[in-house]
């Protein structure tokens, strides 16, 4: 079978980097190719050369065979190349139809949008990927998983040959990821070319027909996923073997640290309490949208409960405010990096601080040199690399801007450390050195709060797991009862094998 | 608890506290680019008039500039917080109205002074109330104060204009400290280095810069935003009470058109000062500078004989150009 | 879908009411001609705030259009004065204006400054070039043609032309913003930058059109300004701007770009006229009314705020019963 598209010898520099050398991808019609390789590998970046977003600095695009150049996003797009994802369509205050036909409407013999002409094309289109969505609907009110059937819709209407699809499940249920890849097997019937980004390998083995791999910007190697085994796959992506990816620790918990009873929310969560102890590491597992993060941010002072109790070290604590929860010794370390996470057009050694003000000052003005002592102390403990301290943190590889994040906590000497989902979009290397700084923390005497959608990372990290389900607390499961089964059972509300 | 915070288990590797810091980025700072401006300015405004290198007429050109001045040095910081005022000339009007009313009923100098600056501070904490309290976006919350608080000097005055301020009131717009050196010019220097102490040297102004880079990772952070920000709108409505006591006391009159416009020329000083209009970056100096390149502007054109009107055009010119050219020029 | 969901439907009722208010009292107010001079002196309002929704939708602002305004206006006397004729004049004033926003359109596209330091820089910059032109002397009534003074006032079915200016550019303007590609792309563009680029659009030229077509709008507006009042000078619409987007946040259209419709912006026009025209009626001093518009736009913005704010994920199953 020939490949629609190939990509031949891509190269891509930005300054200081080279993000893309000499990379080769090709895409077969009817068929799924899954693009493989750690964050900063270049995945990112050879979406945005197929679609016409970054022109590369060397290499050829052949689109049947005949080389062609995709000099803006447009042009690619009407060449028959579509991405789906995060940043796709996603226009809030237009309507679904809208949202399907921007830059392509049909028009009447005037000139002007057929809007019923757009409606009915619309859907006819979200009906034959089996949604049912309604034209009109403000694309604002729908779910993450309904936005995916409009992208989807999209890349139809375009009548596209060749379709990205970006992580498309990152944020999805359960049921919706099922509903996803019914969508793909409809796509790769009617002969499109999928190339498909996951960090999952049970997704890519099960919905993959051929691999890629990518490292550090360079071709590594490709086949068909029958010829491969998710070891081959992995050690293909890191360059090594990975064998010990969890530290080994001891369970060596002390004292109750914090205690959290009959703790509700209006909308987001329901009498959820728990307790945590000196030294442990308590996991929370459940499927995206359970309402974890939503307690957490609670207990951080971001949103306020409607009832219920927490207690640091038998007393109790109301936390109004994040101010008031550092200063009870709770500390958050956000899901979403780049927004919650770190102050960027800050330097390095500012994000730390930020928290402790207090203690670098007297009466308000800063100590410029127990600033930068502070900072030096916690990002070498971390192992950071960076050029130095003033250097400005968004210039950071996602890893580094996760250990600023954890420093900035520690410096504040906290009792509970939250994390969110601490080890998402960052590359393999980083994650084990997280993992390793986490262990250590616990084995310090810190009560460490792990939310994790990661089923490998949570058994391999936690002393006991909760949980979560719409908002409630479903099981605690520790000891013998830690296996991925009760897990998956219990966070998708089945009953327990018998 | 604490953790173990000697450093002798540290493992990761040495990472120096500041890069080389070269000369050629000195160089090409905001603040050195503003200095040649001023320069270039300067050298060209005492050759073409013979009256500028004067030391009274110099003195005279401070007013220009230090009444606004005051105000951008509090602005600067609301800017680089990522929100703007746009109702501070008109909490002059309402300010200098209410110190007409103080007169009015017969209030001495402290009581009319007290007025002014109280009258800023209430209409700084009702549009601080506004953004931070109900968390309207300050552009347009300010728009709104900016009609409301000159519609109610309007109220008070329709067409009349108060007169007859006490004699001593003279002092603080027309007054000297010592030879040519006006009370209105000490103000500003002083303020000058509060607010510079306060921005680049206190917990507060790194809250400030920590807000206008990233407001939700500073509150994640726990740092009190909605209170930094009620602060800084207290601070401009403060700032323009003081200047409407300043400029009450120069022109020793109030009228409710009083001083009209100044809301851009403030926004257009601190831009030029070299302050990020998205917020997250600036300097006090810059906008020191930006204050006196737009005070020798003015100073010079009106020695030329040329109208105030072309004076904006320059000022408007040099506001793009400023702006554009390190833009266009990093593109190559 | 309940009628008070629509922020539109919400101000006529308020225009409405307020209206009613006012004729109860005063029944003349709601007399036809009374209306029709509502209407017709809240025209300028209404044919900026077009200009200014499509410049807010794409996430930007345009404080240059009352200086645009002055400029084109003053081009018009002039040019009216030097013999040209009308015709030729009204095509100058759109071409003009056009040109004057393209200015802006091009330092926010090219050159990449953010819209409000732009139009703060070209409005004075515009009404330096007045003075440039003029030596700051006015042209006054008498300097003026009558067929140049005659149009705006010229009744077609018992409305001026100046109103009929208006309510065409309201229907052109609705039309292209709902149902014209380059419409759809203002809202595009201002709801989701990223997105846009991904949909091929190209945000910095759709900003600029809306600039140029704020710019276009605002000659049209110079040459129908001048031409009523027969006068011209530097200060002409001195501060208009600033109403504008008041009229304009009151017709909630979303400062932070993407999400409002022309017929807010007009509503937003219409209600300020509203005020302007009823205060000396019900005899309360004209004074009042910088105060009543500030007030309004402060009621107006916390209002949209309330209703906009995002609400949790619910992800408790009673919560979503």
């Amino acid at each position: 079978m020939k490949p629609v598209l190939c990509l031949r010898g891509i190269s891509k520099s930005f300054p200081g980097v080279k993000a893309l050398s000499g990379v080769d991808l090709d895409l077969y019609p009817g068929e799924v190719t899954a693009l493989i390789g750690e964050n900063g590998a270049g995945k990112s970046t050879i979406v945005k050369v197929l679609t016409g977003i970054y022109q590369p600095d060397e290499g050829t695009i052949e689109f049947d065979g005949q080389p062609v150049r995709f000099p803006s996003a447009d042009a690619a797009a009407k060449a028959g190349v579509t991405a789906i994802h995060q940043e796709t369509v996603l226009f809030d205050d237009l309507s679904v139809a809208e949202n399907i036909w921007l830059g392509h409407a049909p028009r009447t013999r005037w000139g002007l949008i057929d809007r019923m002409e757009m409606r009915k094309a619309a859907a006819r289109l979200l009906e034959s990927i089996g949604a049912t969505l309604n034209p009109d609907a403000r694309l604002g009110d729908l779910g993450i998983a309904s936005r995916h059937m409009v992208a989807i819709a999209r890349a139809l209407s375009i009548e596209a040959r060749v379709v990205v699809l970006d992580e498309p499940t990152a944020a999805l249920s359960h049921q919706e990821i099922h509903e996803l890849y019914e969508l793909v097997e409809k796509l790769k019937a009617q002969g499109k070319a999928i190339l498909f980004i996951s960090h999952k390998f049970d997704e890519i083995f099960r919905i993959a027909d051929r691999y890629t791999v990518f490292r550090d910007g360079q071709f590594v190697g490709s086949g068909k996923m029958t010829d491969v085994t998710e070891g081959q796959l992995v050690q293909m992506m890191v360059g090594r073997s990975v064998d010990q990816i969890f530290p080994a620790r001891t369970r060596q918990t002390g004292e109750p640290v914090l205690t959290v009873a009959g703790y509700s929310h209006p909308t987001e969560f329901a009498d959820i309490g728990f307790t945590l102890h000196r030294g442990e590491i308590l996991g929370f597992y459940g499927l995206v949208g359970a309402g974890r993060s939503e307690v957490m941010q609670a207990l951080f002072g971001i949103t306020k409960p409607s009832k219920g109790a927490v207690r640091i070290e038998g007393q109790i604590r109301v936390i109004r405010s994040t101010t008031e929860a550092v200063a009870a010794g709770i500390v958050y370390v956000p899901e979403d990096r780049g927004r919650q996470g770190t102050v960027k057009g800050l330097p390095i050694f500012q994000n730390v601080t930020l928290p402790s003000l207090g203690a670098v000052s007297r009466g308000g003005f800063l100590r410029m040199s127990e600033e930068f002592a502070l900072a030096r102390s916690y990002t070498q403990r971390l192992d950071l690399r960076a050029a130095a301290l003033d250097q400005d943190v968004g210039l950071l590889s996602g890893g580094n801007q996760q250990k600023v994040v954890i420093a900035k906590w520690l410096a504040t000497k906290p009792r509970v450390i939250i994390l969110d989902e601490p080890t998402k979009g960052i590359d393999i290397g980083s994650k084990a050195a997280v993992h390793a700084f986490m262990a250590e923390l616990a084995a310090q005497g810190l009560a460490v709060i792990m939310v994790s959608s990661e089923i490998p990372e949570v058994l391999g990290m936690s002393d006991r797991v909760i949980v979560m389900r719409e908002g409630r607390i479903v099981d605690e499961v520790e000891g013998d009862r830690m296996t991925p089964e009760t897990l998956v059972r219990a966070a998708a509300g089945l009953a327990a094998a018998a | 608890m604490t953790l173990n915070n000697s450093t002798g288990d540290v493992t990761g590797r040495i990472i120096p506290d500041r890069m080389r810091s070269s000369f050629a980025r000195v160089l090409r700072s905001w603040e050195t680019i503003l200095i040649v401006v001023a320069i270039l300015i300067f050298v060209t405004n005492s050759f073409l008039s013979p009256y500028f290198l004067n030391a009274w007429n110099l003195s005279d050109a401070t007013f220009n500039f230090t009444e606004k001045a005051l105000i951008a040095f509090a602005m600067a910081m609301l800017i680089i917080a990522g929100e703007i005022d746009l109702s501070v000339a008109s909490i002059i009007a309402l300010a200098s109205t209410a110190m007409g009313l103080a007169m009015t009923a017969g209030a001495g100098v402290p009581v009319i002074v007290l007025t002014g600056i109280v009258t800023g501070l209430v209409c700084g904490v009702v549009n601080g109330a506004l953004v931070a309290g109900l968390g309207l976006p300050s552009i347009v919350v300010t728009i709104g104060t900016m009609s409301l608080f000159r519609g109610l000097a309007f109220i008070i005055l329709g067409d009349q204009a108060f007169n007859g301020y006490p004699k001593d009131l003279a002092f603080f717009g027309q007054g000297y400290v010592w030879w040519v050196i006006s009370f209105e010019l000490v103000l500003f220097a002083i303020c000058a280095v509060i607010y510079w102490a306060l921005l680049h040297r206190t917990t507060f102004g790194r809250a400030v810069y920590a807000i206008g880079n990233n407001a939700t990772a500073a509150q994640f952070s726990g740092i009190r935003v909605d209170r930094v920000r009620f602060l800084l709108f207290l601070l401009t409505g403060l700032m323009s009470g003081i200047a409407a006591v300043c400029l009450t006391s120069r022109l020793g009159s109030t009228r409710p058109s009083i001083a009209t416009g100044w809301e851009l020329e403030i926004v257009t000083m601190v831009v030029l000062g070299g302050v990020s209009i998205l917020g997250g970056s600036g300097s006090i100096p810059g906008v020191v500078l930006a204050a006196v390149i737009m005070g020798l502007v003015t100073f010079g054109f009106g020695l030329l004989n040329v109208p105030g009107i072309v004076m904006s055009i320059f000022l408007g010119l040099l506001l793009i150009t400023v702006i554009a050219l390190p833009r266009l020029l990093q593109r190559k | 879908m309940n009628i008070f969901k629509h922020r539109e439907a919400l101000l006529a009722l308020a225009i409405l009411a307020s209206l009613g208010l006012i004729a109860s009292r005063f029944p003349a107010f709601i007399q036809p001609a009374s209306l029709a001079n509502v209407i017709n002196d809240s025209a300028p309002l209404m044919i900026l705030g077009i200009g200014q929704v499509i410049v807010i939708l794409t996430k930007c602002i345009d404080l240059s259009v009352a200086a645009n305004l002055a400029l084109t206006g003053m081009i018009a006397a002039l040019m009216n004065g030097a013999g040209v004729p009308l015709p030729l004049i009204l095509a100058a004033v759109v071409v003009i204006g056009a040109a004057l926003g393209a200015v802006n359109g091009v330092l926010v596209w090219k050159v990449g400054i953010p819209s409000i330091v732009v139009t703060l820089g070209t409005m004075t910059i515009y009404r330096g070039i007045i003075f440039l032109l003029t030596d700051g002397k006015w042209v006054n009534a008498h300097e003026m043609t009558d067929g140049f003074k005659a149009l705006p006032r010229l009744a077609i079915l018992g409305l001026p032309v100046m109103s009929w200016v208006a309510v065409v550019l309201i229907a052109v303007f609705a039309l292209v913003l709902t149902r014209t590609a380059l419409g759809r792309a203002f809202y595009a563009v201002g709801g989701n930058p990223h997105a846009a680029v991904y949909a091929g659009l190209n945000v910095g030229r759709t900003q600029f059109w809306a600039f140029v077509i704020s710019g276009a709008l605002a000659g049209v507006t110079g040459y129908l300004w001048v031409a009523r009042y027969a006068v011209a000078y530097v200060d002409i619409a001195g501060g208009f701007e600033l109403d504008v987007v008041a009229a304009c946040v009151i017709g909630g259209i979303a400062i932070a770009g993407g999400a409002g419709t022309i017929w807010g912006a007009v509503l937003g026009a219409l209600f300020l006229g509203v005020i302007k025209n009823a205060l000396p009626v019900v005899d309360i001093s004209p004074f009042w009314q910088m105060a009543i518009s500030g007030s309004a736009i402060i009621l107006a913005v916390a209002f949209n705020t309330a209703k906009s704010r995002p609400k949790g994920r619910l992800i408790l199953r009673e919560a979503t019963e």
